[in-house]
């Protein structure tokens, strides 16, 4: 499809022009959802401690559920990038493997997540109570959105892979998939931190 | 909800409205029935991914939507000509000013803007196509589908009041409880969606798909201003996507961002509105400052005065239009020390503009002037917009600007900028460009008609504003009292207004005439031209260049031509090209349904619309469609007929 030479150790992904293109469009697209996290995020210092008399975070965050959040989605981006490596050394078994496990702990991740929501609300901490938590649960549910998102996506690159083995496209879209992955892990490191750990010392 | 909820009732203009949507509708339905052209629309347009013709409905769309916004503006003059009138009342009134602002902003000046970026500047980087095509079609298809979601509120469930600044708490649930408002929320983020493609696809189109041998430095300084608007694009209006889904929340989940109760914050939305807002002023003018450059070189016959100076001048004016958003709201209780830093760096965007200024008078100077259209609208640019950029600055110190601030002086100063850059740009685009687009000239005379009739209208519309404003007059009420003193400037407003009206429509006459009458182009180059658009082939055929051009420095086409290459004949080679997709048009279908049950709160019709959106992207991601390729004997017989 391309005219441009490439080395034999170009990695499948960015041997197409389409693939370089894509790559670096996902690149730019990451950029703009930057900019769309830091709005949340400043939006959610700008109410931090607006709570109108109702349920303060310090109350409520507890460190075992957040840090075993934490966990699971560090460590699935971790065996995001052995998939990965798999995928550069051919090997569609290990590809499989390592992305199957990293769904896994996305959806432990997100079952986690969905049950701290569920505990906040009952203890009267909902969307609706005050500033604060219409703040909290916008960021975080965002968040969460997108690593559901990001589940279903690479769940259907799977079933591409199980159709086409590895081919520039598919290895495009798994390259690109896992940049996304890693992304999230990014904006969690920064909910970890401003969010929890501030919130339960402040 | 009965019936009556549902459409909008009461008013004799609405009626009309109705009947003429109604009618509108039936004649396109049976115009296409009669001559069977249904197929035709599908495979030709509906599903096309080709950016000259996805251009060529940008266009249209706005030039619809300029009557759209134009009818409104007309509306709110007849009503403002004389004191007491009451042709409007407050209600109606209020819901035409917002609609007015916000179709002519994100409806009207972004989309004519994208629309000739499209056909322009692949041809320019001497491309294909976009980086990506089939994302350029949702792109198109997203903002015509917000716009669309919009522009029915007139009619369904009755249109948003509350400012196209939508400032909280007046467009909170309490004050504005009427479904308007939450129009004006999907309508924006559906084609904000459309936005940020389109601001992706272009950055990557522009730092990748250049012709060999074209540096970032030798690029067309349309190309530049389309890049830099893009960066823009891309760090903006995510900003503007969670401003309206923290609204959209507040108004139909009961979150508290801006409300006044439960530690709500309506000065947030203040902030969030402009920090995208007021990067969006320069995403409707830097292209525009693009094209205002190549029409003044091409017409003066030189090479661009100053090219650097005037690539990072834009480069800084994109810096710094992150840095000023506090100057819309000086009044609203920032301290001495905030309003001073922004104060300062408003002003500081004069320079690199003044910058700007001087070279198009230097790419003048001495240049062997043609008074086409396009260049007198060019021309006319210069003044009207210092004018506009002065009182700009006048604005910007924040003291002052207690008394000019919600004062007609302000809105003259923005429309000074915004119609003397953007609308006269589109103008002197569609001029320009056009050969490109249709393949035959808009008529000279009437070009020139339109051109004195509407830069007379325009100044006189708005030049009297600026001594309302001084004399007191506030903006956005729907009516004052003869005792004011305002009547006779009011009344030059309306006239000027009149006239604009007047060009508009010659224009649009002008587009019926030159199809009927024109003479079709045979050369591809009819200005003479400096940059590659013009090295390609009448009409242009849809992949372009049968040869990708080699670029040899800035203005490309200028030195093929002095350098005996521009016809240069080489054995042809087959060309990649994307193939027509019915996903984006559909997809935004879905989300045109979405939208419209979220402005409802019918749950059920939002959740199905979402599912079909999702559907669709399931489909296309399931699509390994790789294009097609053009055979050399399709190429040479295409080049035969068009050359």
């Amino acid at each position: 499809m391309d005219a441009v030479e490439h080395s034999p150790n170009t990695p499948l992904e960015y041997q197409s022009e389409t693939g370089r293109l894509n790559i670096l469009g996902f690149w730019i697209f990451l950029g703009a959802e930057i900019a769309l996290f830091s709005t949340l995020f400043a939006t959610y210092f700008v109410l931090d401690g607006r709570t109108a008399g109702g349920p303060v975070p310090a109350e409520l965050f507890e460190v075992k559920g957040v840090l075993i959040e934490t966990f699971l989605l560090l460590t699935s981006s971790f065996t995001c990038g052995l998939a990965i490596h798999y995928m550069r050394r051919h090997s569609l078994k290990g590809l499989f493997l390592w992305i199957g496990i990293t769904l896994a702990l996305g959806l432990s991740f997100l079952g986690f997540e969905i049950y701290e929501f569920v505990h906040y609300i009952h203890e009267g901490a909902a969307l609706t109570t005050s500033a604060y938590w219409s703040a909290f649960f916008v960021l975080t549910g965002t968040h969460g959105a997108h690593v559901a998102m990001g589940i279903a996506w690479i769940a259907l690159i799977l079933i591409q892979l199980k159709q086409r083995g590895l081919t520039p496209d598919t290895s495009r879209k798994v390259f690109i998939s896992s940049l996304y992955w890693h992304f999230l892990d990014v904006v969690w490191i920064f909910i970890f931190t401003a969010v929890y750990l501030l919130g339960m010392v402040m | 909800m009965k019936w009556d909820e549902f459409f909008v009732t009461g008013d004799p203009l609405i009626y009309g409205a109705d009947v003429s949507i109604a009618l509108t509708l039936i004649g396109v339905i049976f115009v296409l029935t009669y001559f069977k052209k249904w197929k035709w629309l599908w495979t030709e347009w509906l599903t096309t991914v080709d950016h000259k013709k996805l251009g060529i409905m940008y266009v249209m769309a706005a030039v619809m939507m300029l009557f759209r916004g134009g009818v409104d503006a007309l509306l709110m003059r007849a009503q403002l000509t004389v004191p007491d009138a009451g042709f409007l009342d407050s209600t109606h009134y209020n819901e035409i000013f917002t609609t007015h602002g916000t179709i002519m902003i994100i409806f009207m000046a972004m989309p004519f803007l994208i629309g000739l970026m499209n056909v322009v500047i692949p041809l320019q980087i001497g491309a294909r196509d976009v980086a990506y095509p089939f994302l350029n079609a949702v792109s198109f298809w997203t903002f015509f589908m917000g716009a669309m979601l919009f522009n029915i509120s007139f009619v369904i469930g009755g249109s948003p009041s509350a400012g196209w600044t939508s400032y909280v708490p007046l467009a909170g649930l309490e004050l504005s409880p009427s479904v308007g408002q939450n129009y004006y929320l999907l309508g924006l983020q559906i084609a904000g969606i459309g936005t940020l493609l389109t601001g992706i696809n272009f950055l990557v189109t522009i730092l990748k798909m250049r012709a060999p041998g074209m540096k970032l430095m030798q690029m067309p300084i349309f190309t530049w201003s389309s890049l830099i608007t893009s960066v823009i694009i891309v760090f903006a209006f995510p900003v503007l996507t969670v401003a309206l889904a923290l609204m959209t929340f507040d108004r139909l989940f009961g979150s508290h961002f801006f409300t006044l109760m439960d530690g709500g914050m309506p000065m947030l939305w203040a902030n969030l509105f402009w920090i995208w807002g007021h990067p969006e002023v320069y995403i409707v003018i830097l292209p525009a400052f693009g094209m205002f450059s190549e029409i003044i070189s091409t017409f003066a016959r030189k090479t661009l005065f100053g090219y650097k100076a005037m690539v990072y001048s834009m480069v800084v004016i994109a810096g710094l239009s992150f840095l000023v958003w506090v100057h819309h709201f000086f009044t609203m209780g920032a301290g001495g020390a905030v309003n001073s830093f922004f104060s300062i760096t408003t002003m500081l965007i004069a320079v690199p503009t003044g910058v700007k200024i001087f070279n198009w008078l230097f790419t003048l100077y001495k240049g062997r002037i043609k008074f086409t259209t396009a260049m007198l609208w060019s021309l006319a640019f210069i003044p009207n917009f210092v004018i506009g950029g002065v009182t700009g600055v006048m604005l910007a110190m924040a003291a002052a600007d207690y008394q000019y601030h919600n004062t007609y002086f302000l809105v003259a100063h923005f429309h000074y900028v915004l119609i003397s850059g953007t609308v006269y740009a589109c103008f002197a685009g569609l001029h320009f460009w056009y050969p490109k687009m249709f393949n035959h000239r808009l008529n000279e005379k009437l070009g020139k008609w339109t051109f004195w009739i509407f830069v007379a209208g325009f100044n006189l519309c708005f030049f009297p504003m600026y001594f309302l404003g001084l004399a007191g007059m506030p903006r956005r009420v729907y009516t004052y009292g003869a005792a004011d003193g305002w009547m006779s400037l009011n009344v030059l407003a309306t006239m000027g207004g009149v006239l604009m009206g007047i060009g508009f429509l010659i224009l649009v006459y002008n587009i019926y005439f030159s199809f009927r009458y024109s003479p079709r182009e045979t050369t591809g180059d009819p200005w003479d031209g400096r940059t590659l658009e013009w090295a390609t082939a009448a009409p242009v055929p849809f992949y372009n260049f049968a040869h990708v051009p080699e670029v040899k420095g800035h203005d490309a086409y200028w030195i093929a031509k002095k350098e005996g290459r521009a016809k240069e004949k080489k054995p042809y080679k087959p060309i990649h090209m994307p193939s027509n997709s019915g996903v984006p048009v559909i997809m935004s279908t879905f989300f045109f349904i979405s939208g419209f049950g979220m402005v409802f709160s019918w749950h059920w019709m939002s959740i199905a619309g979402l599912i079909g959106v999702l559907a669709t992207m399931v489909i296309r991601s399931f699509d390994y469609d790789k294009g097609f390729y053009v055979s050399v004997e399709e190429i040479e017989k295409h080049e035969q007929t068009t050359e």
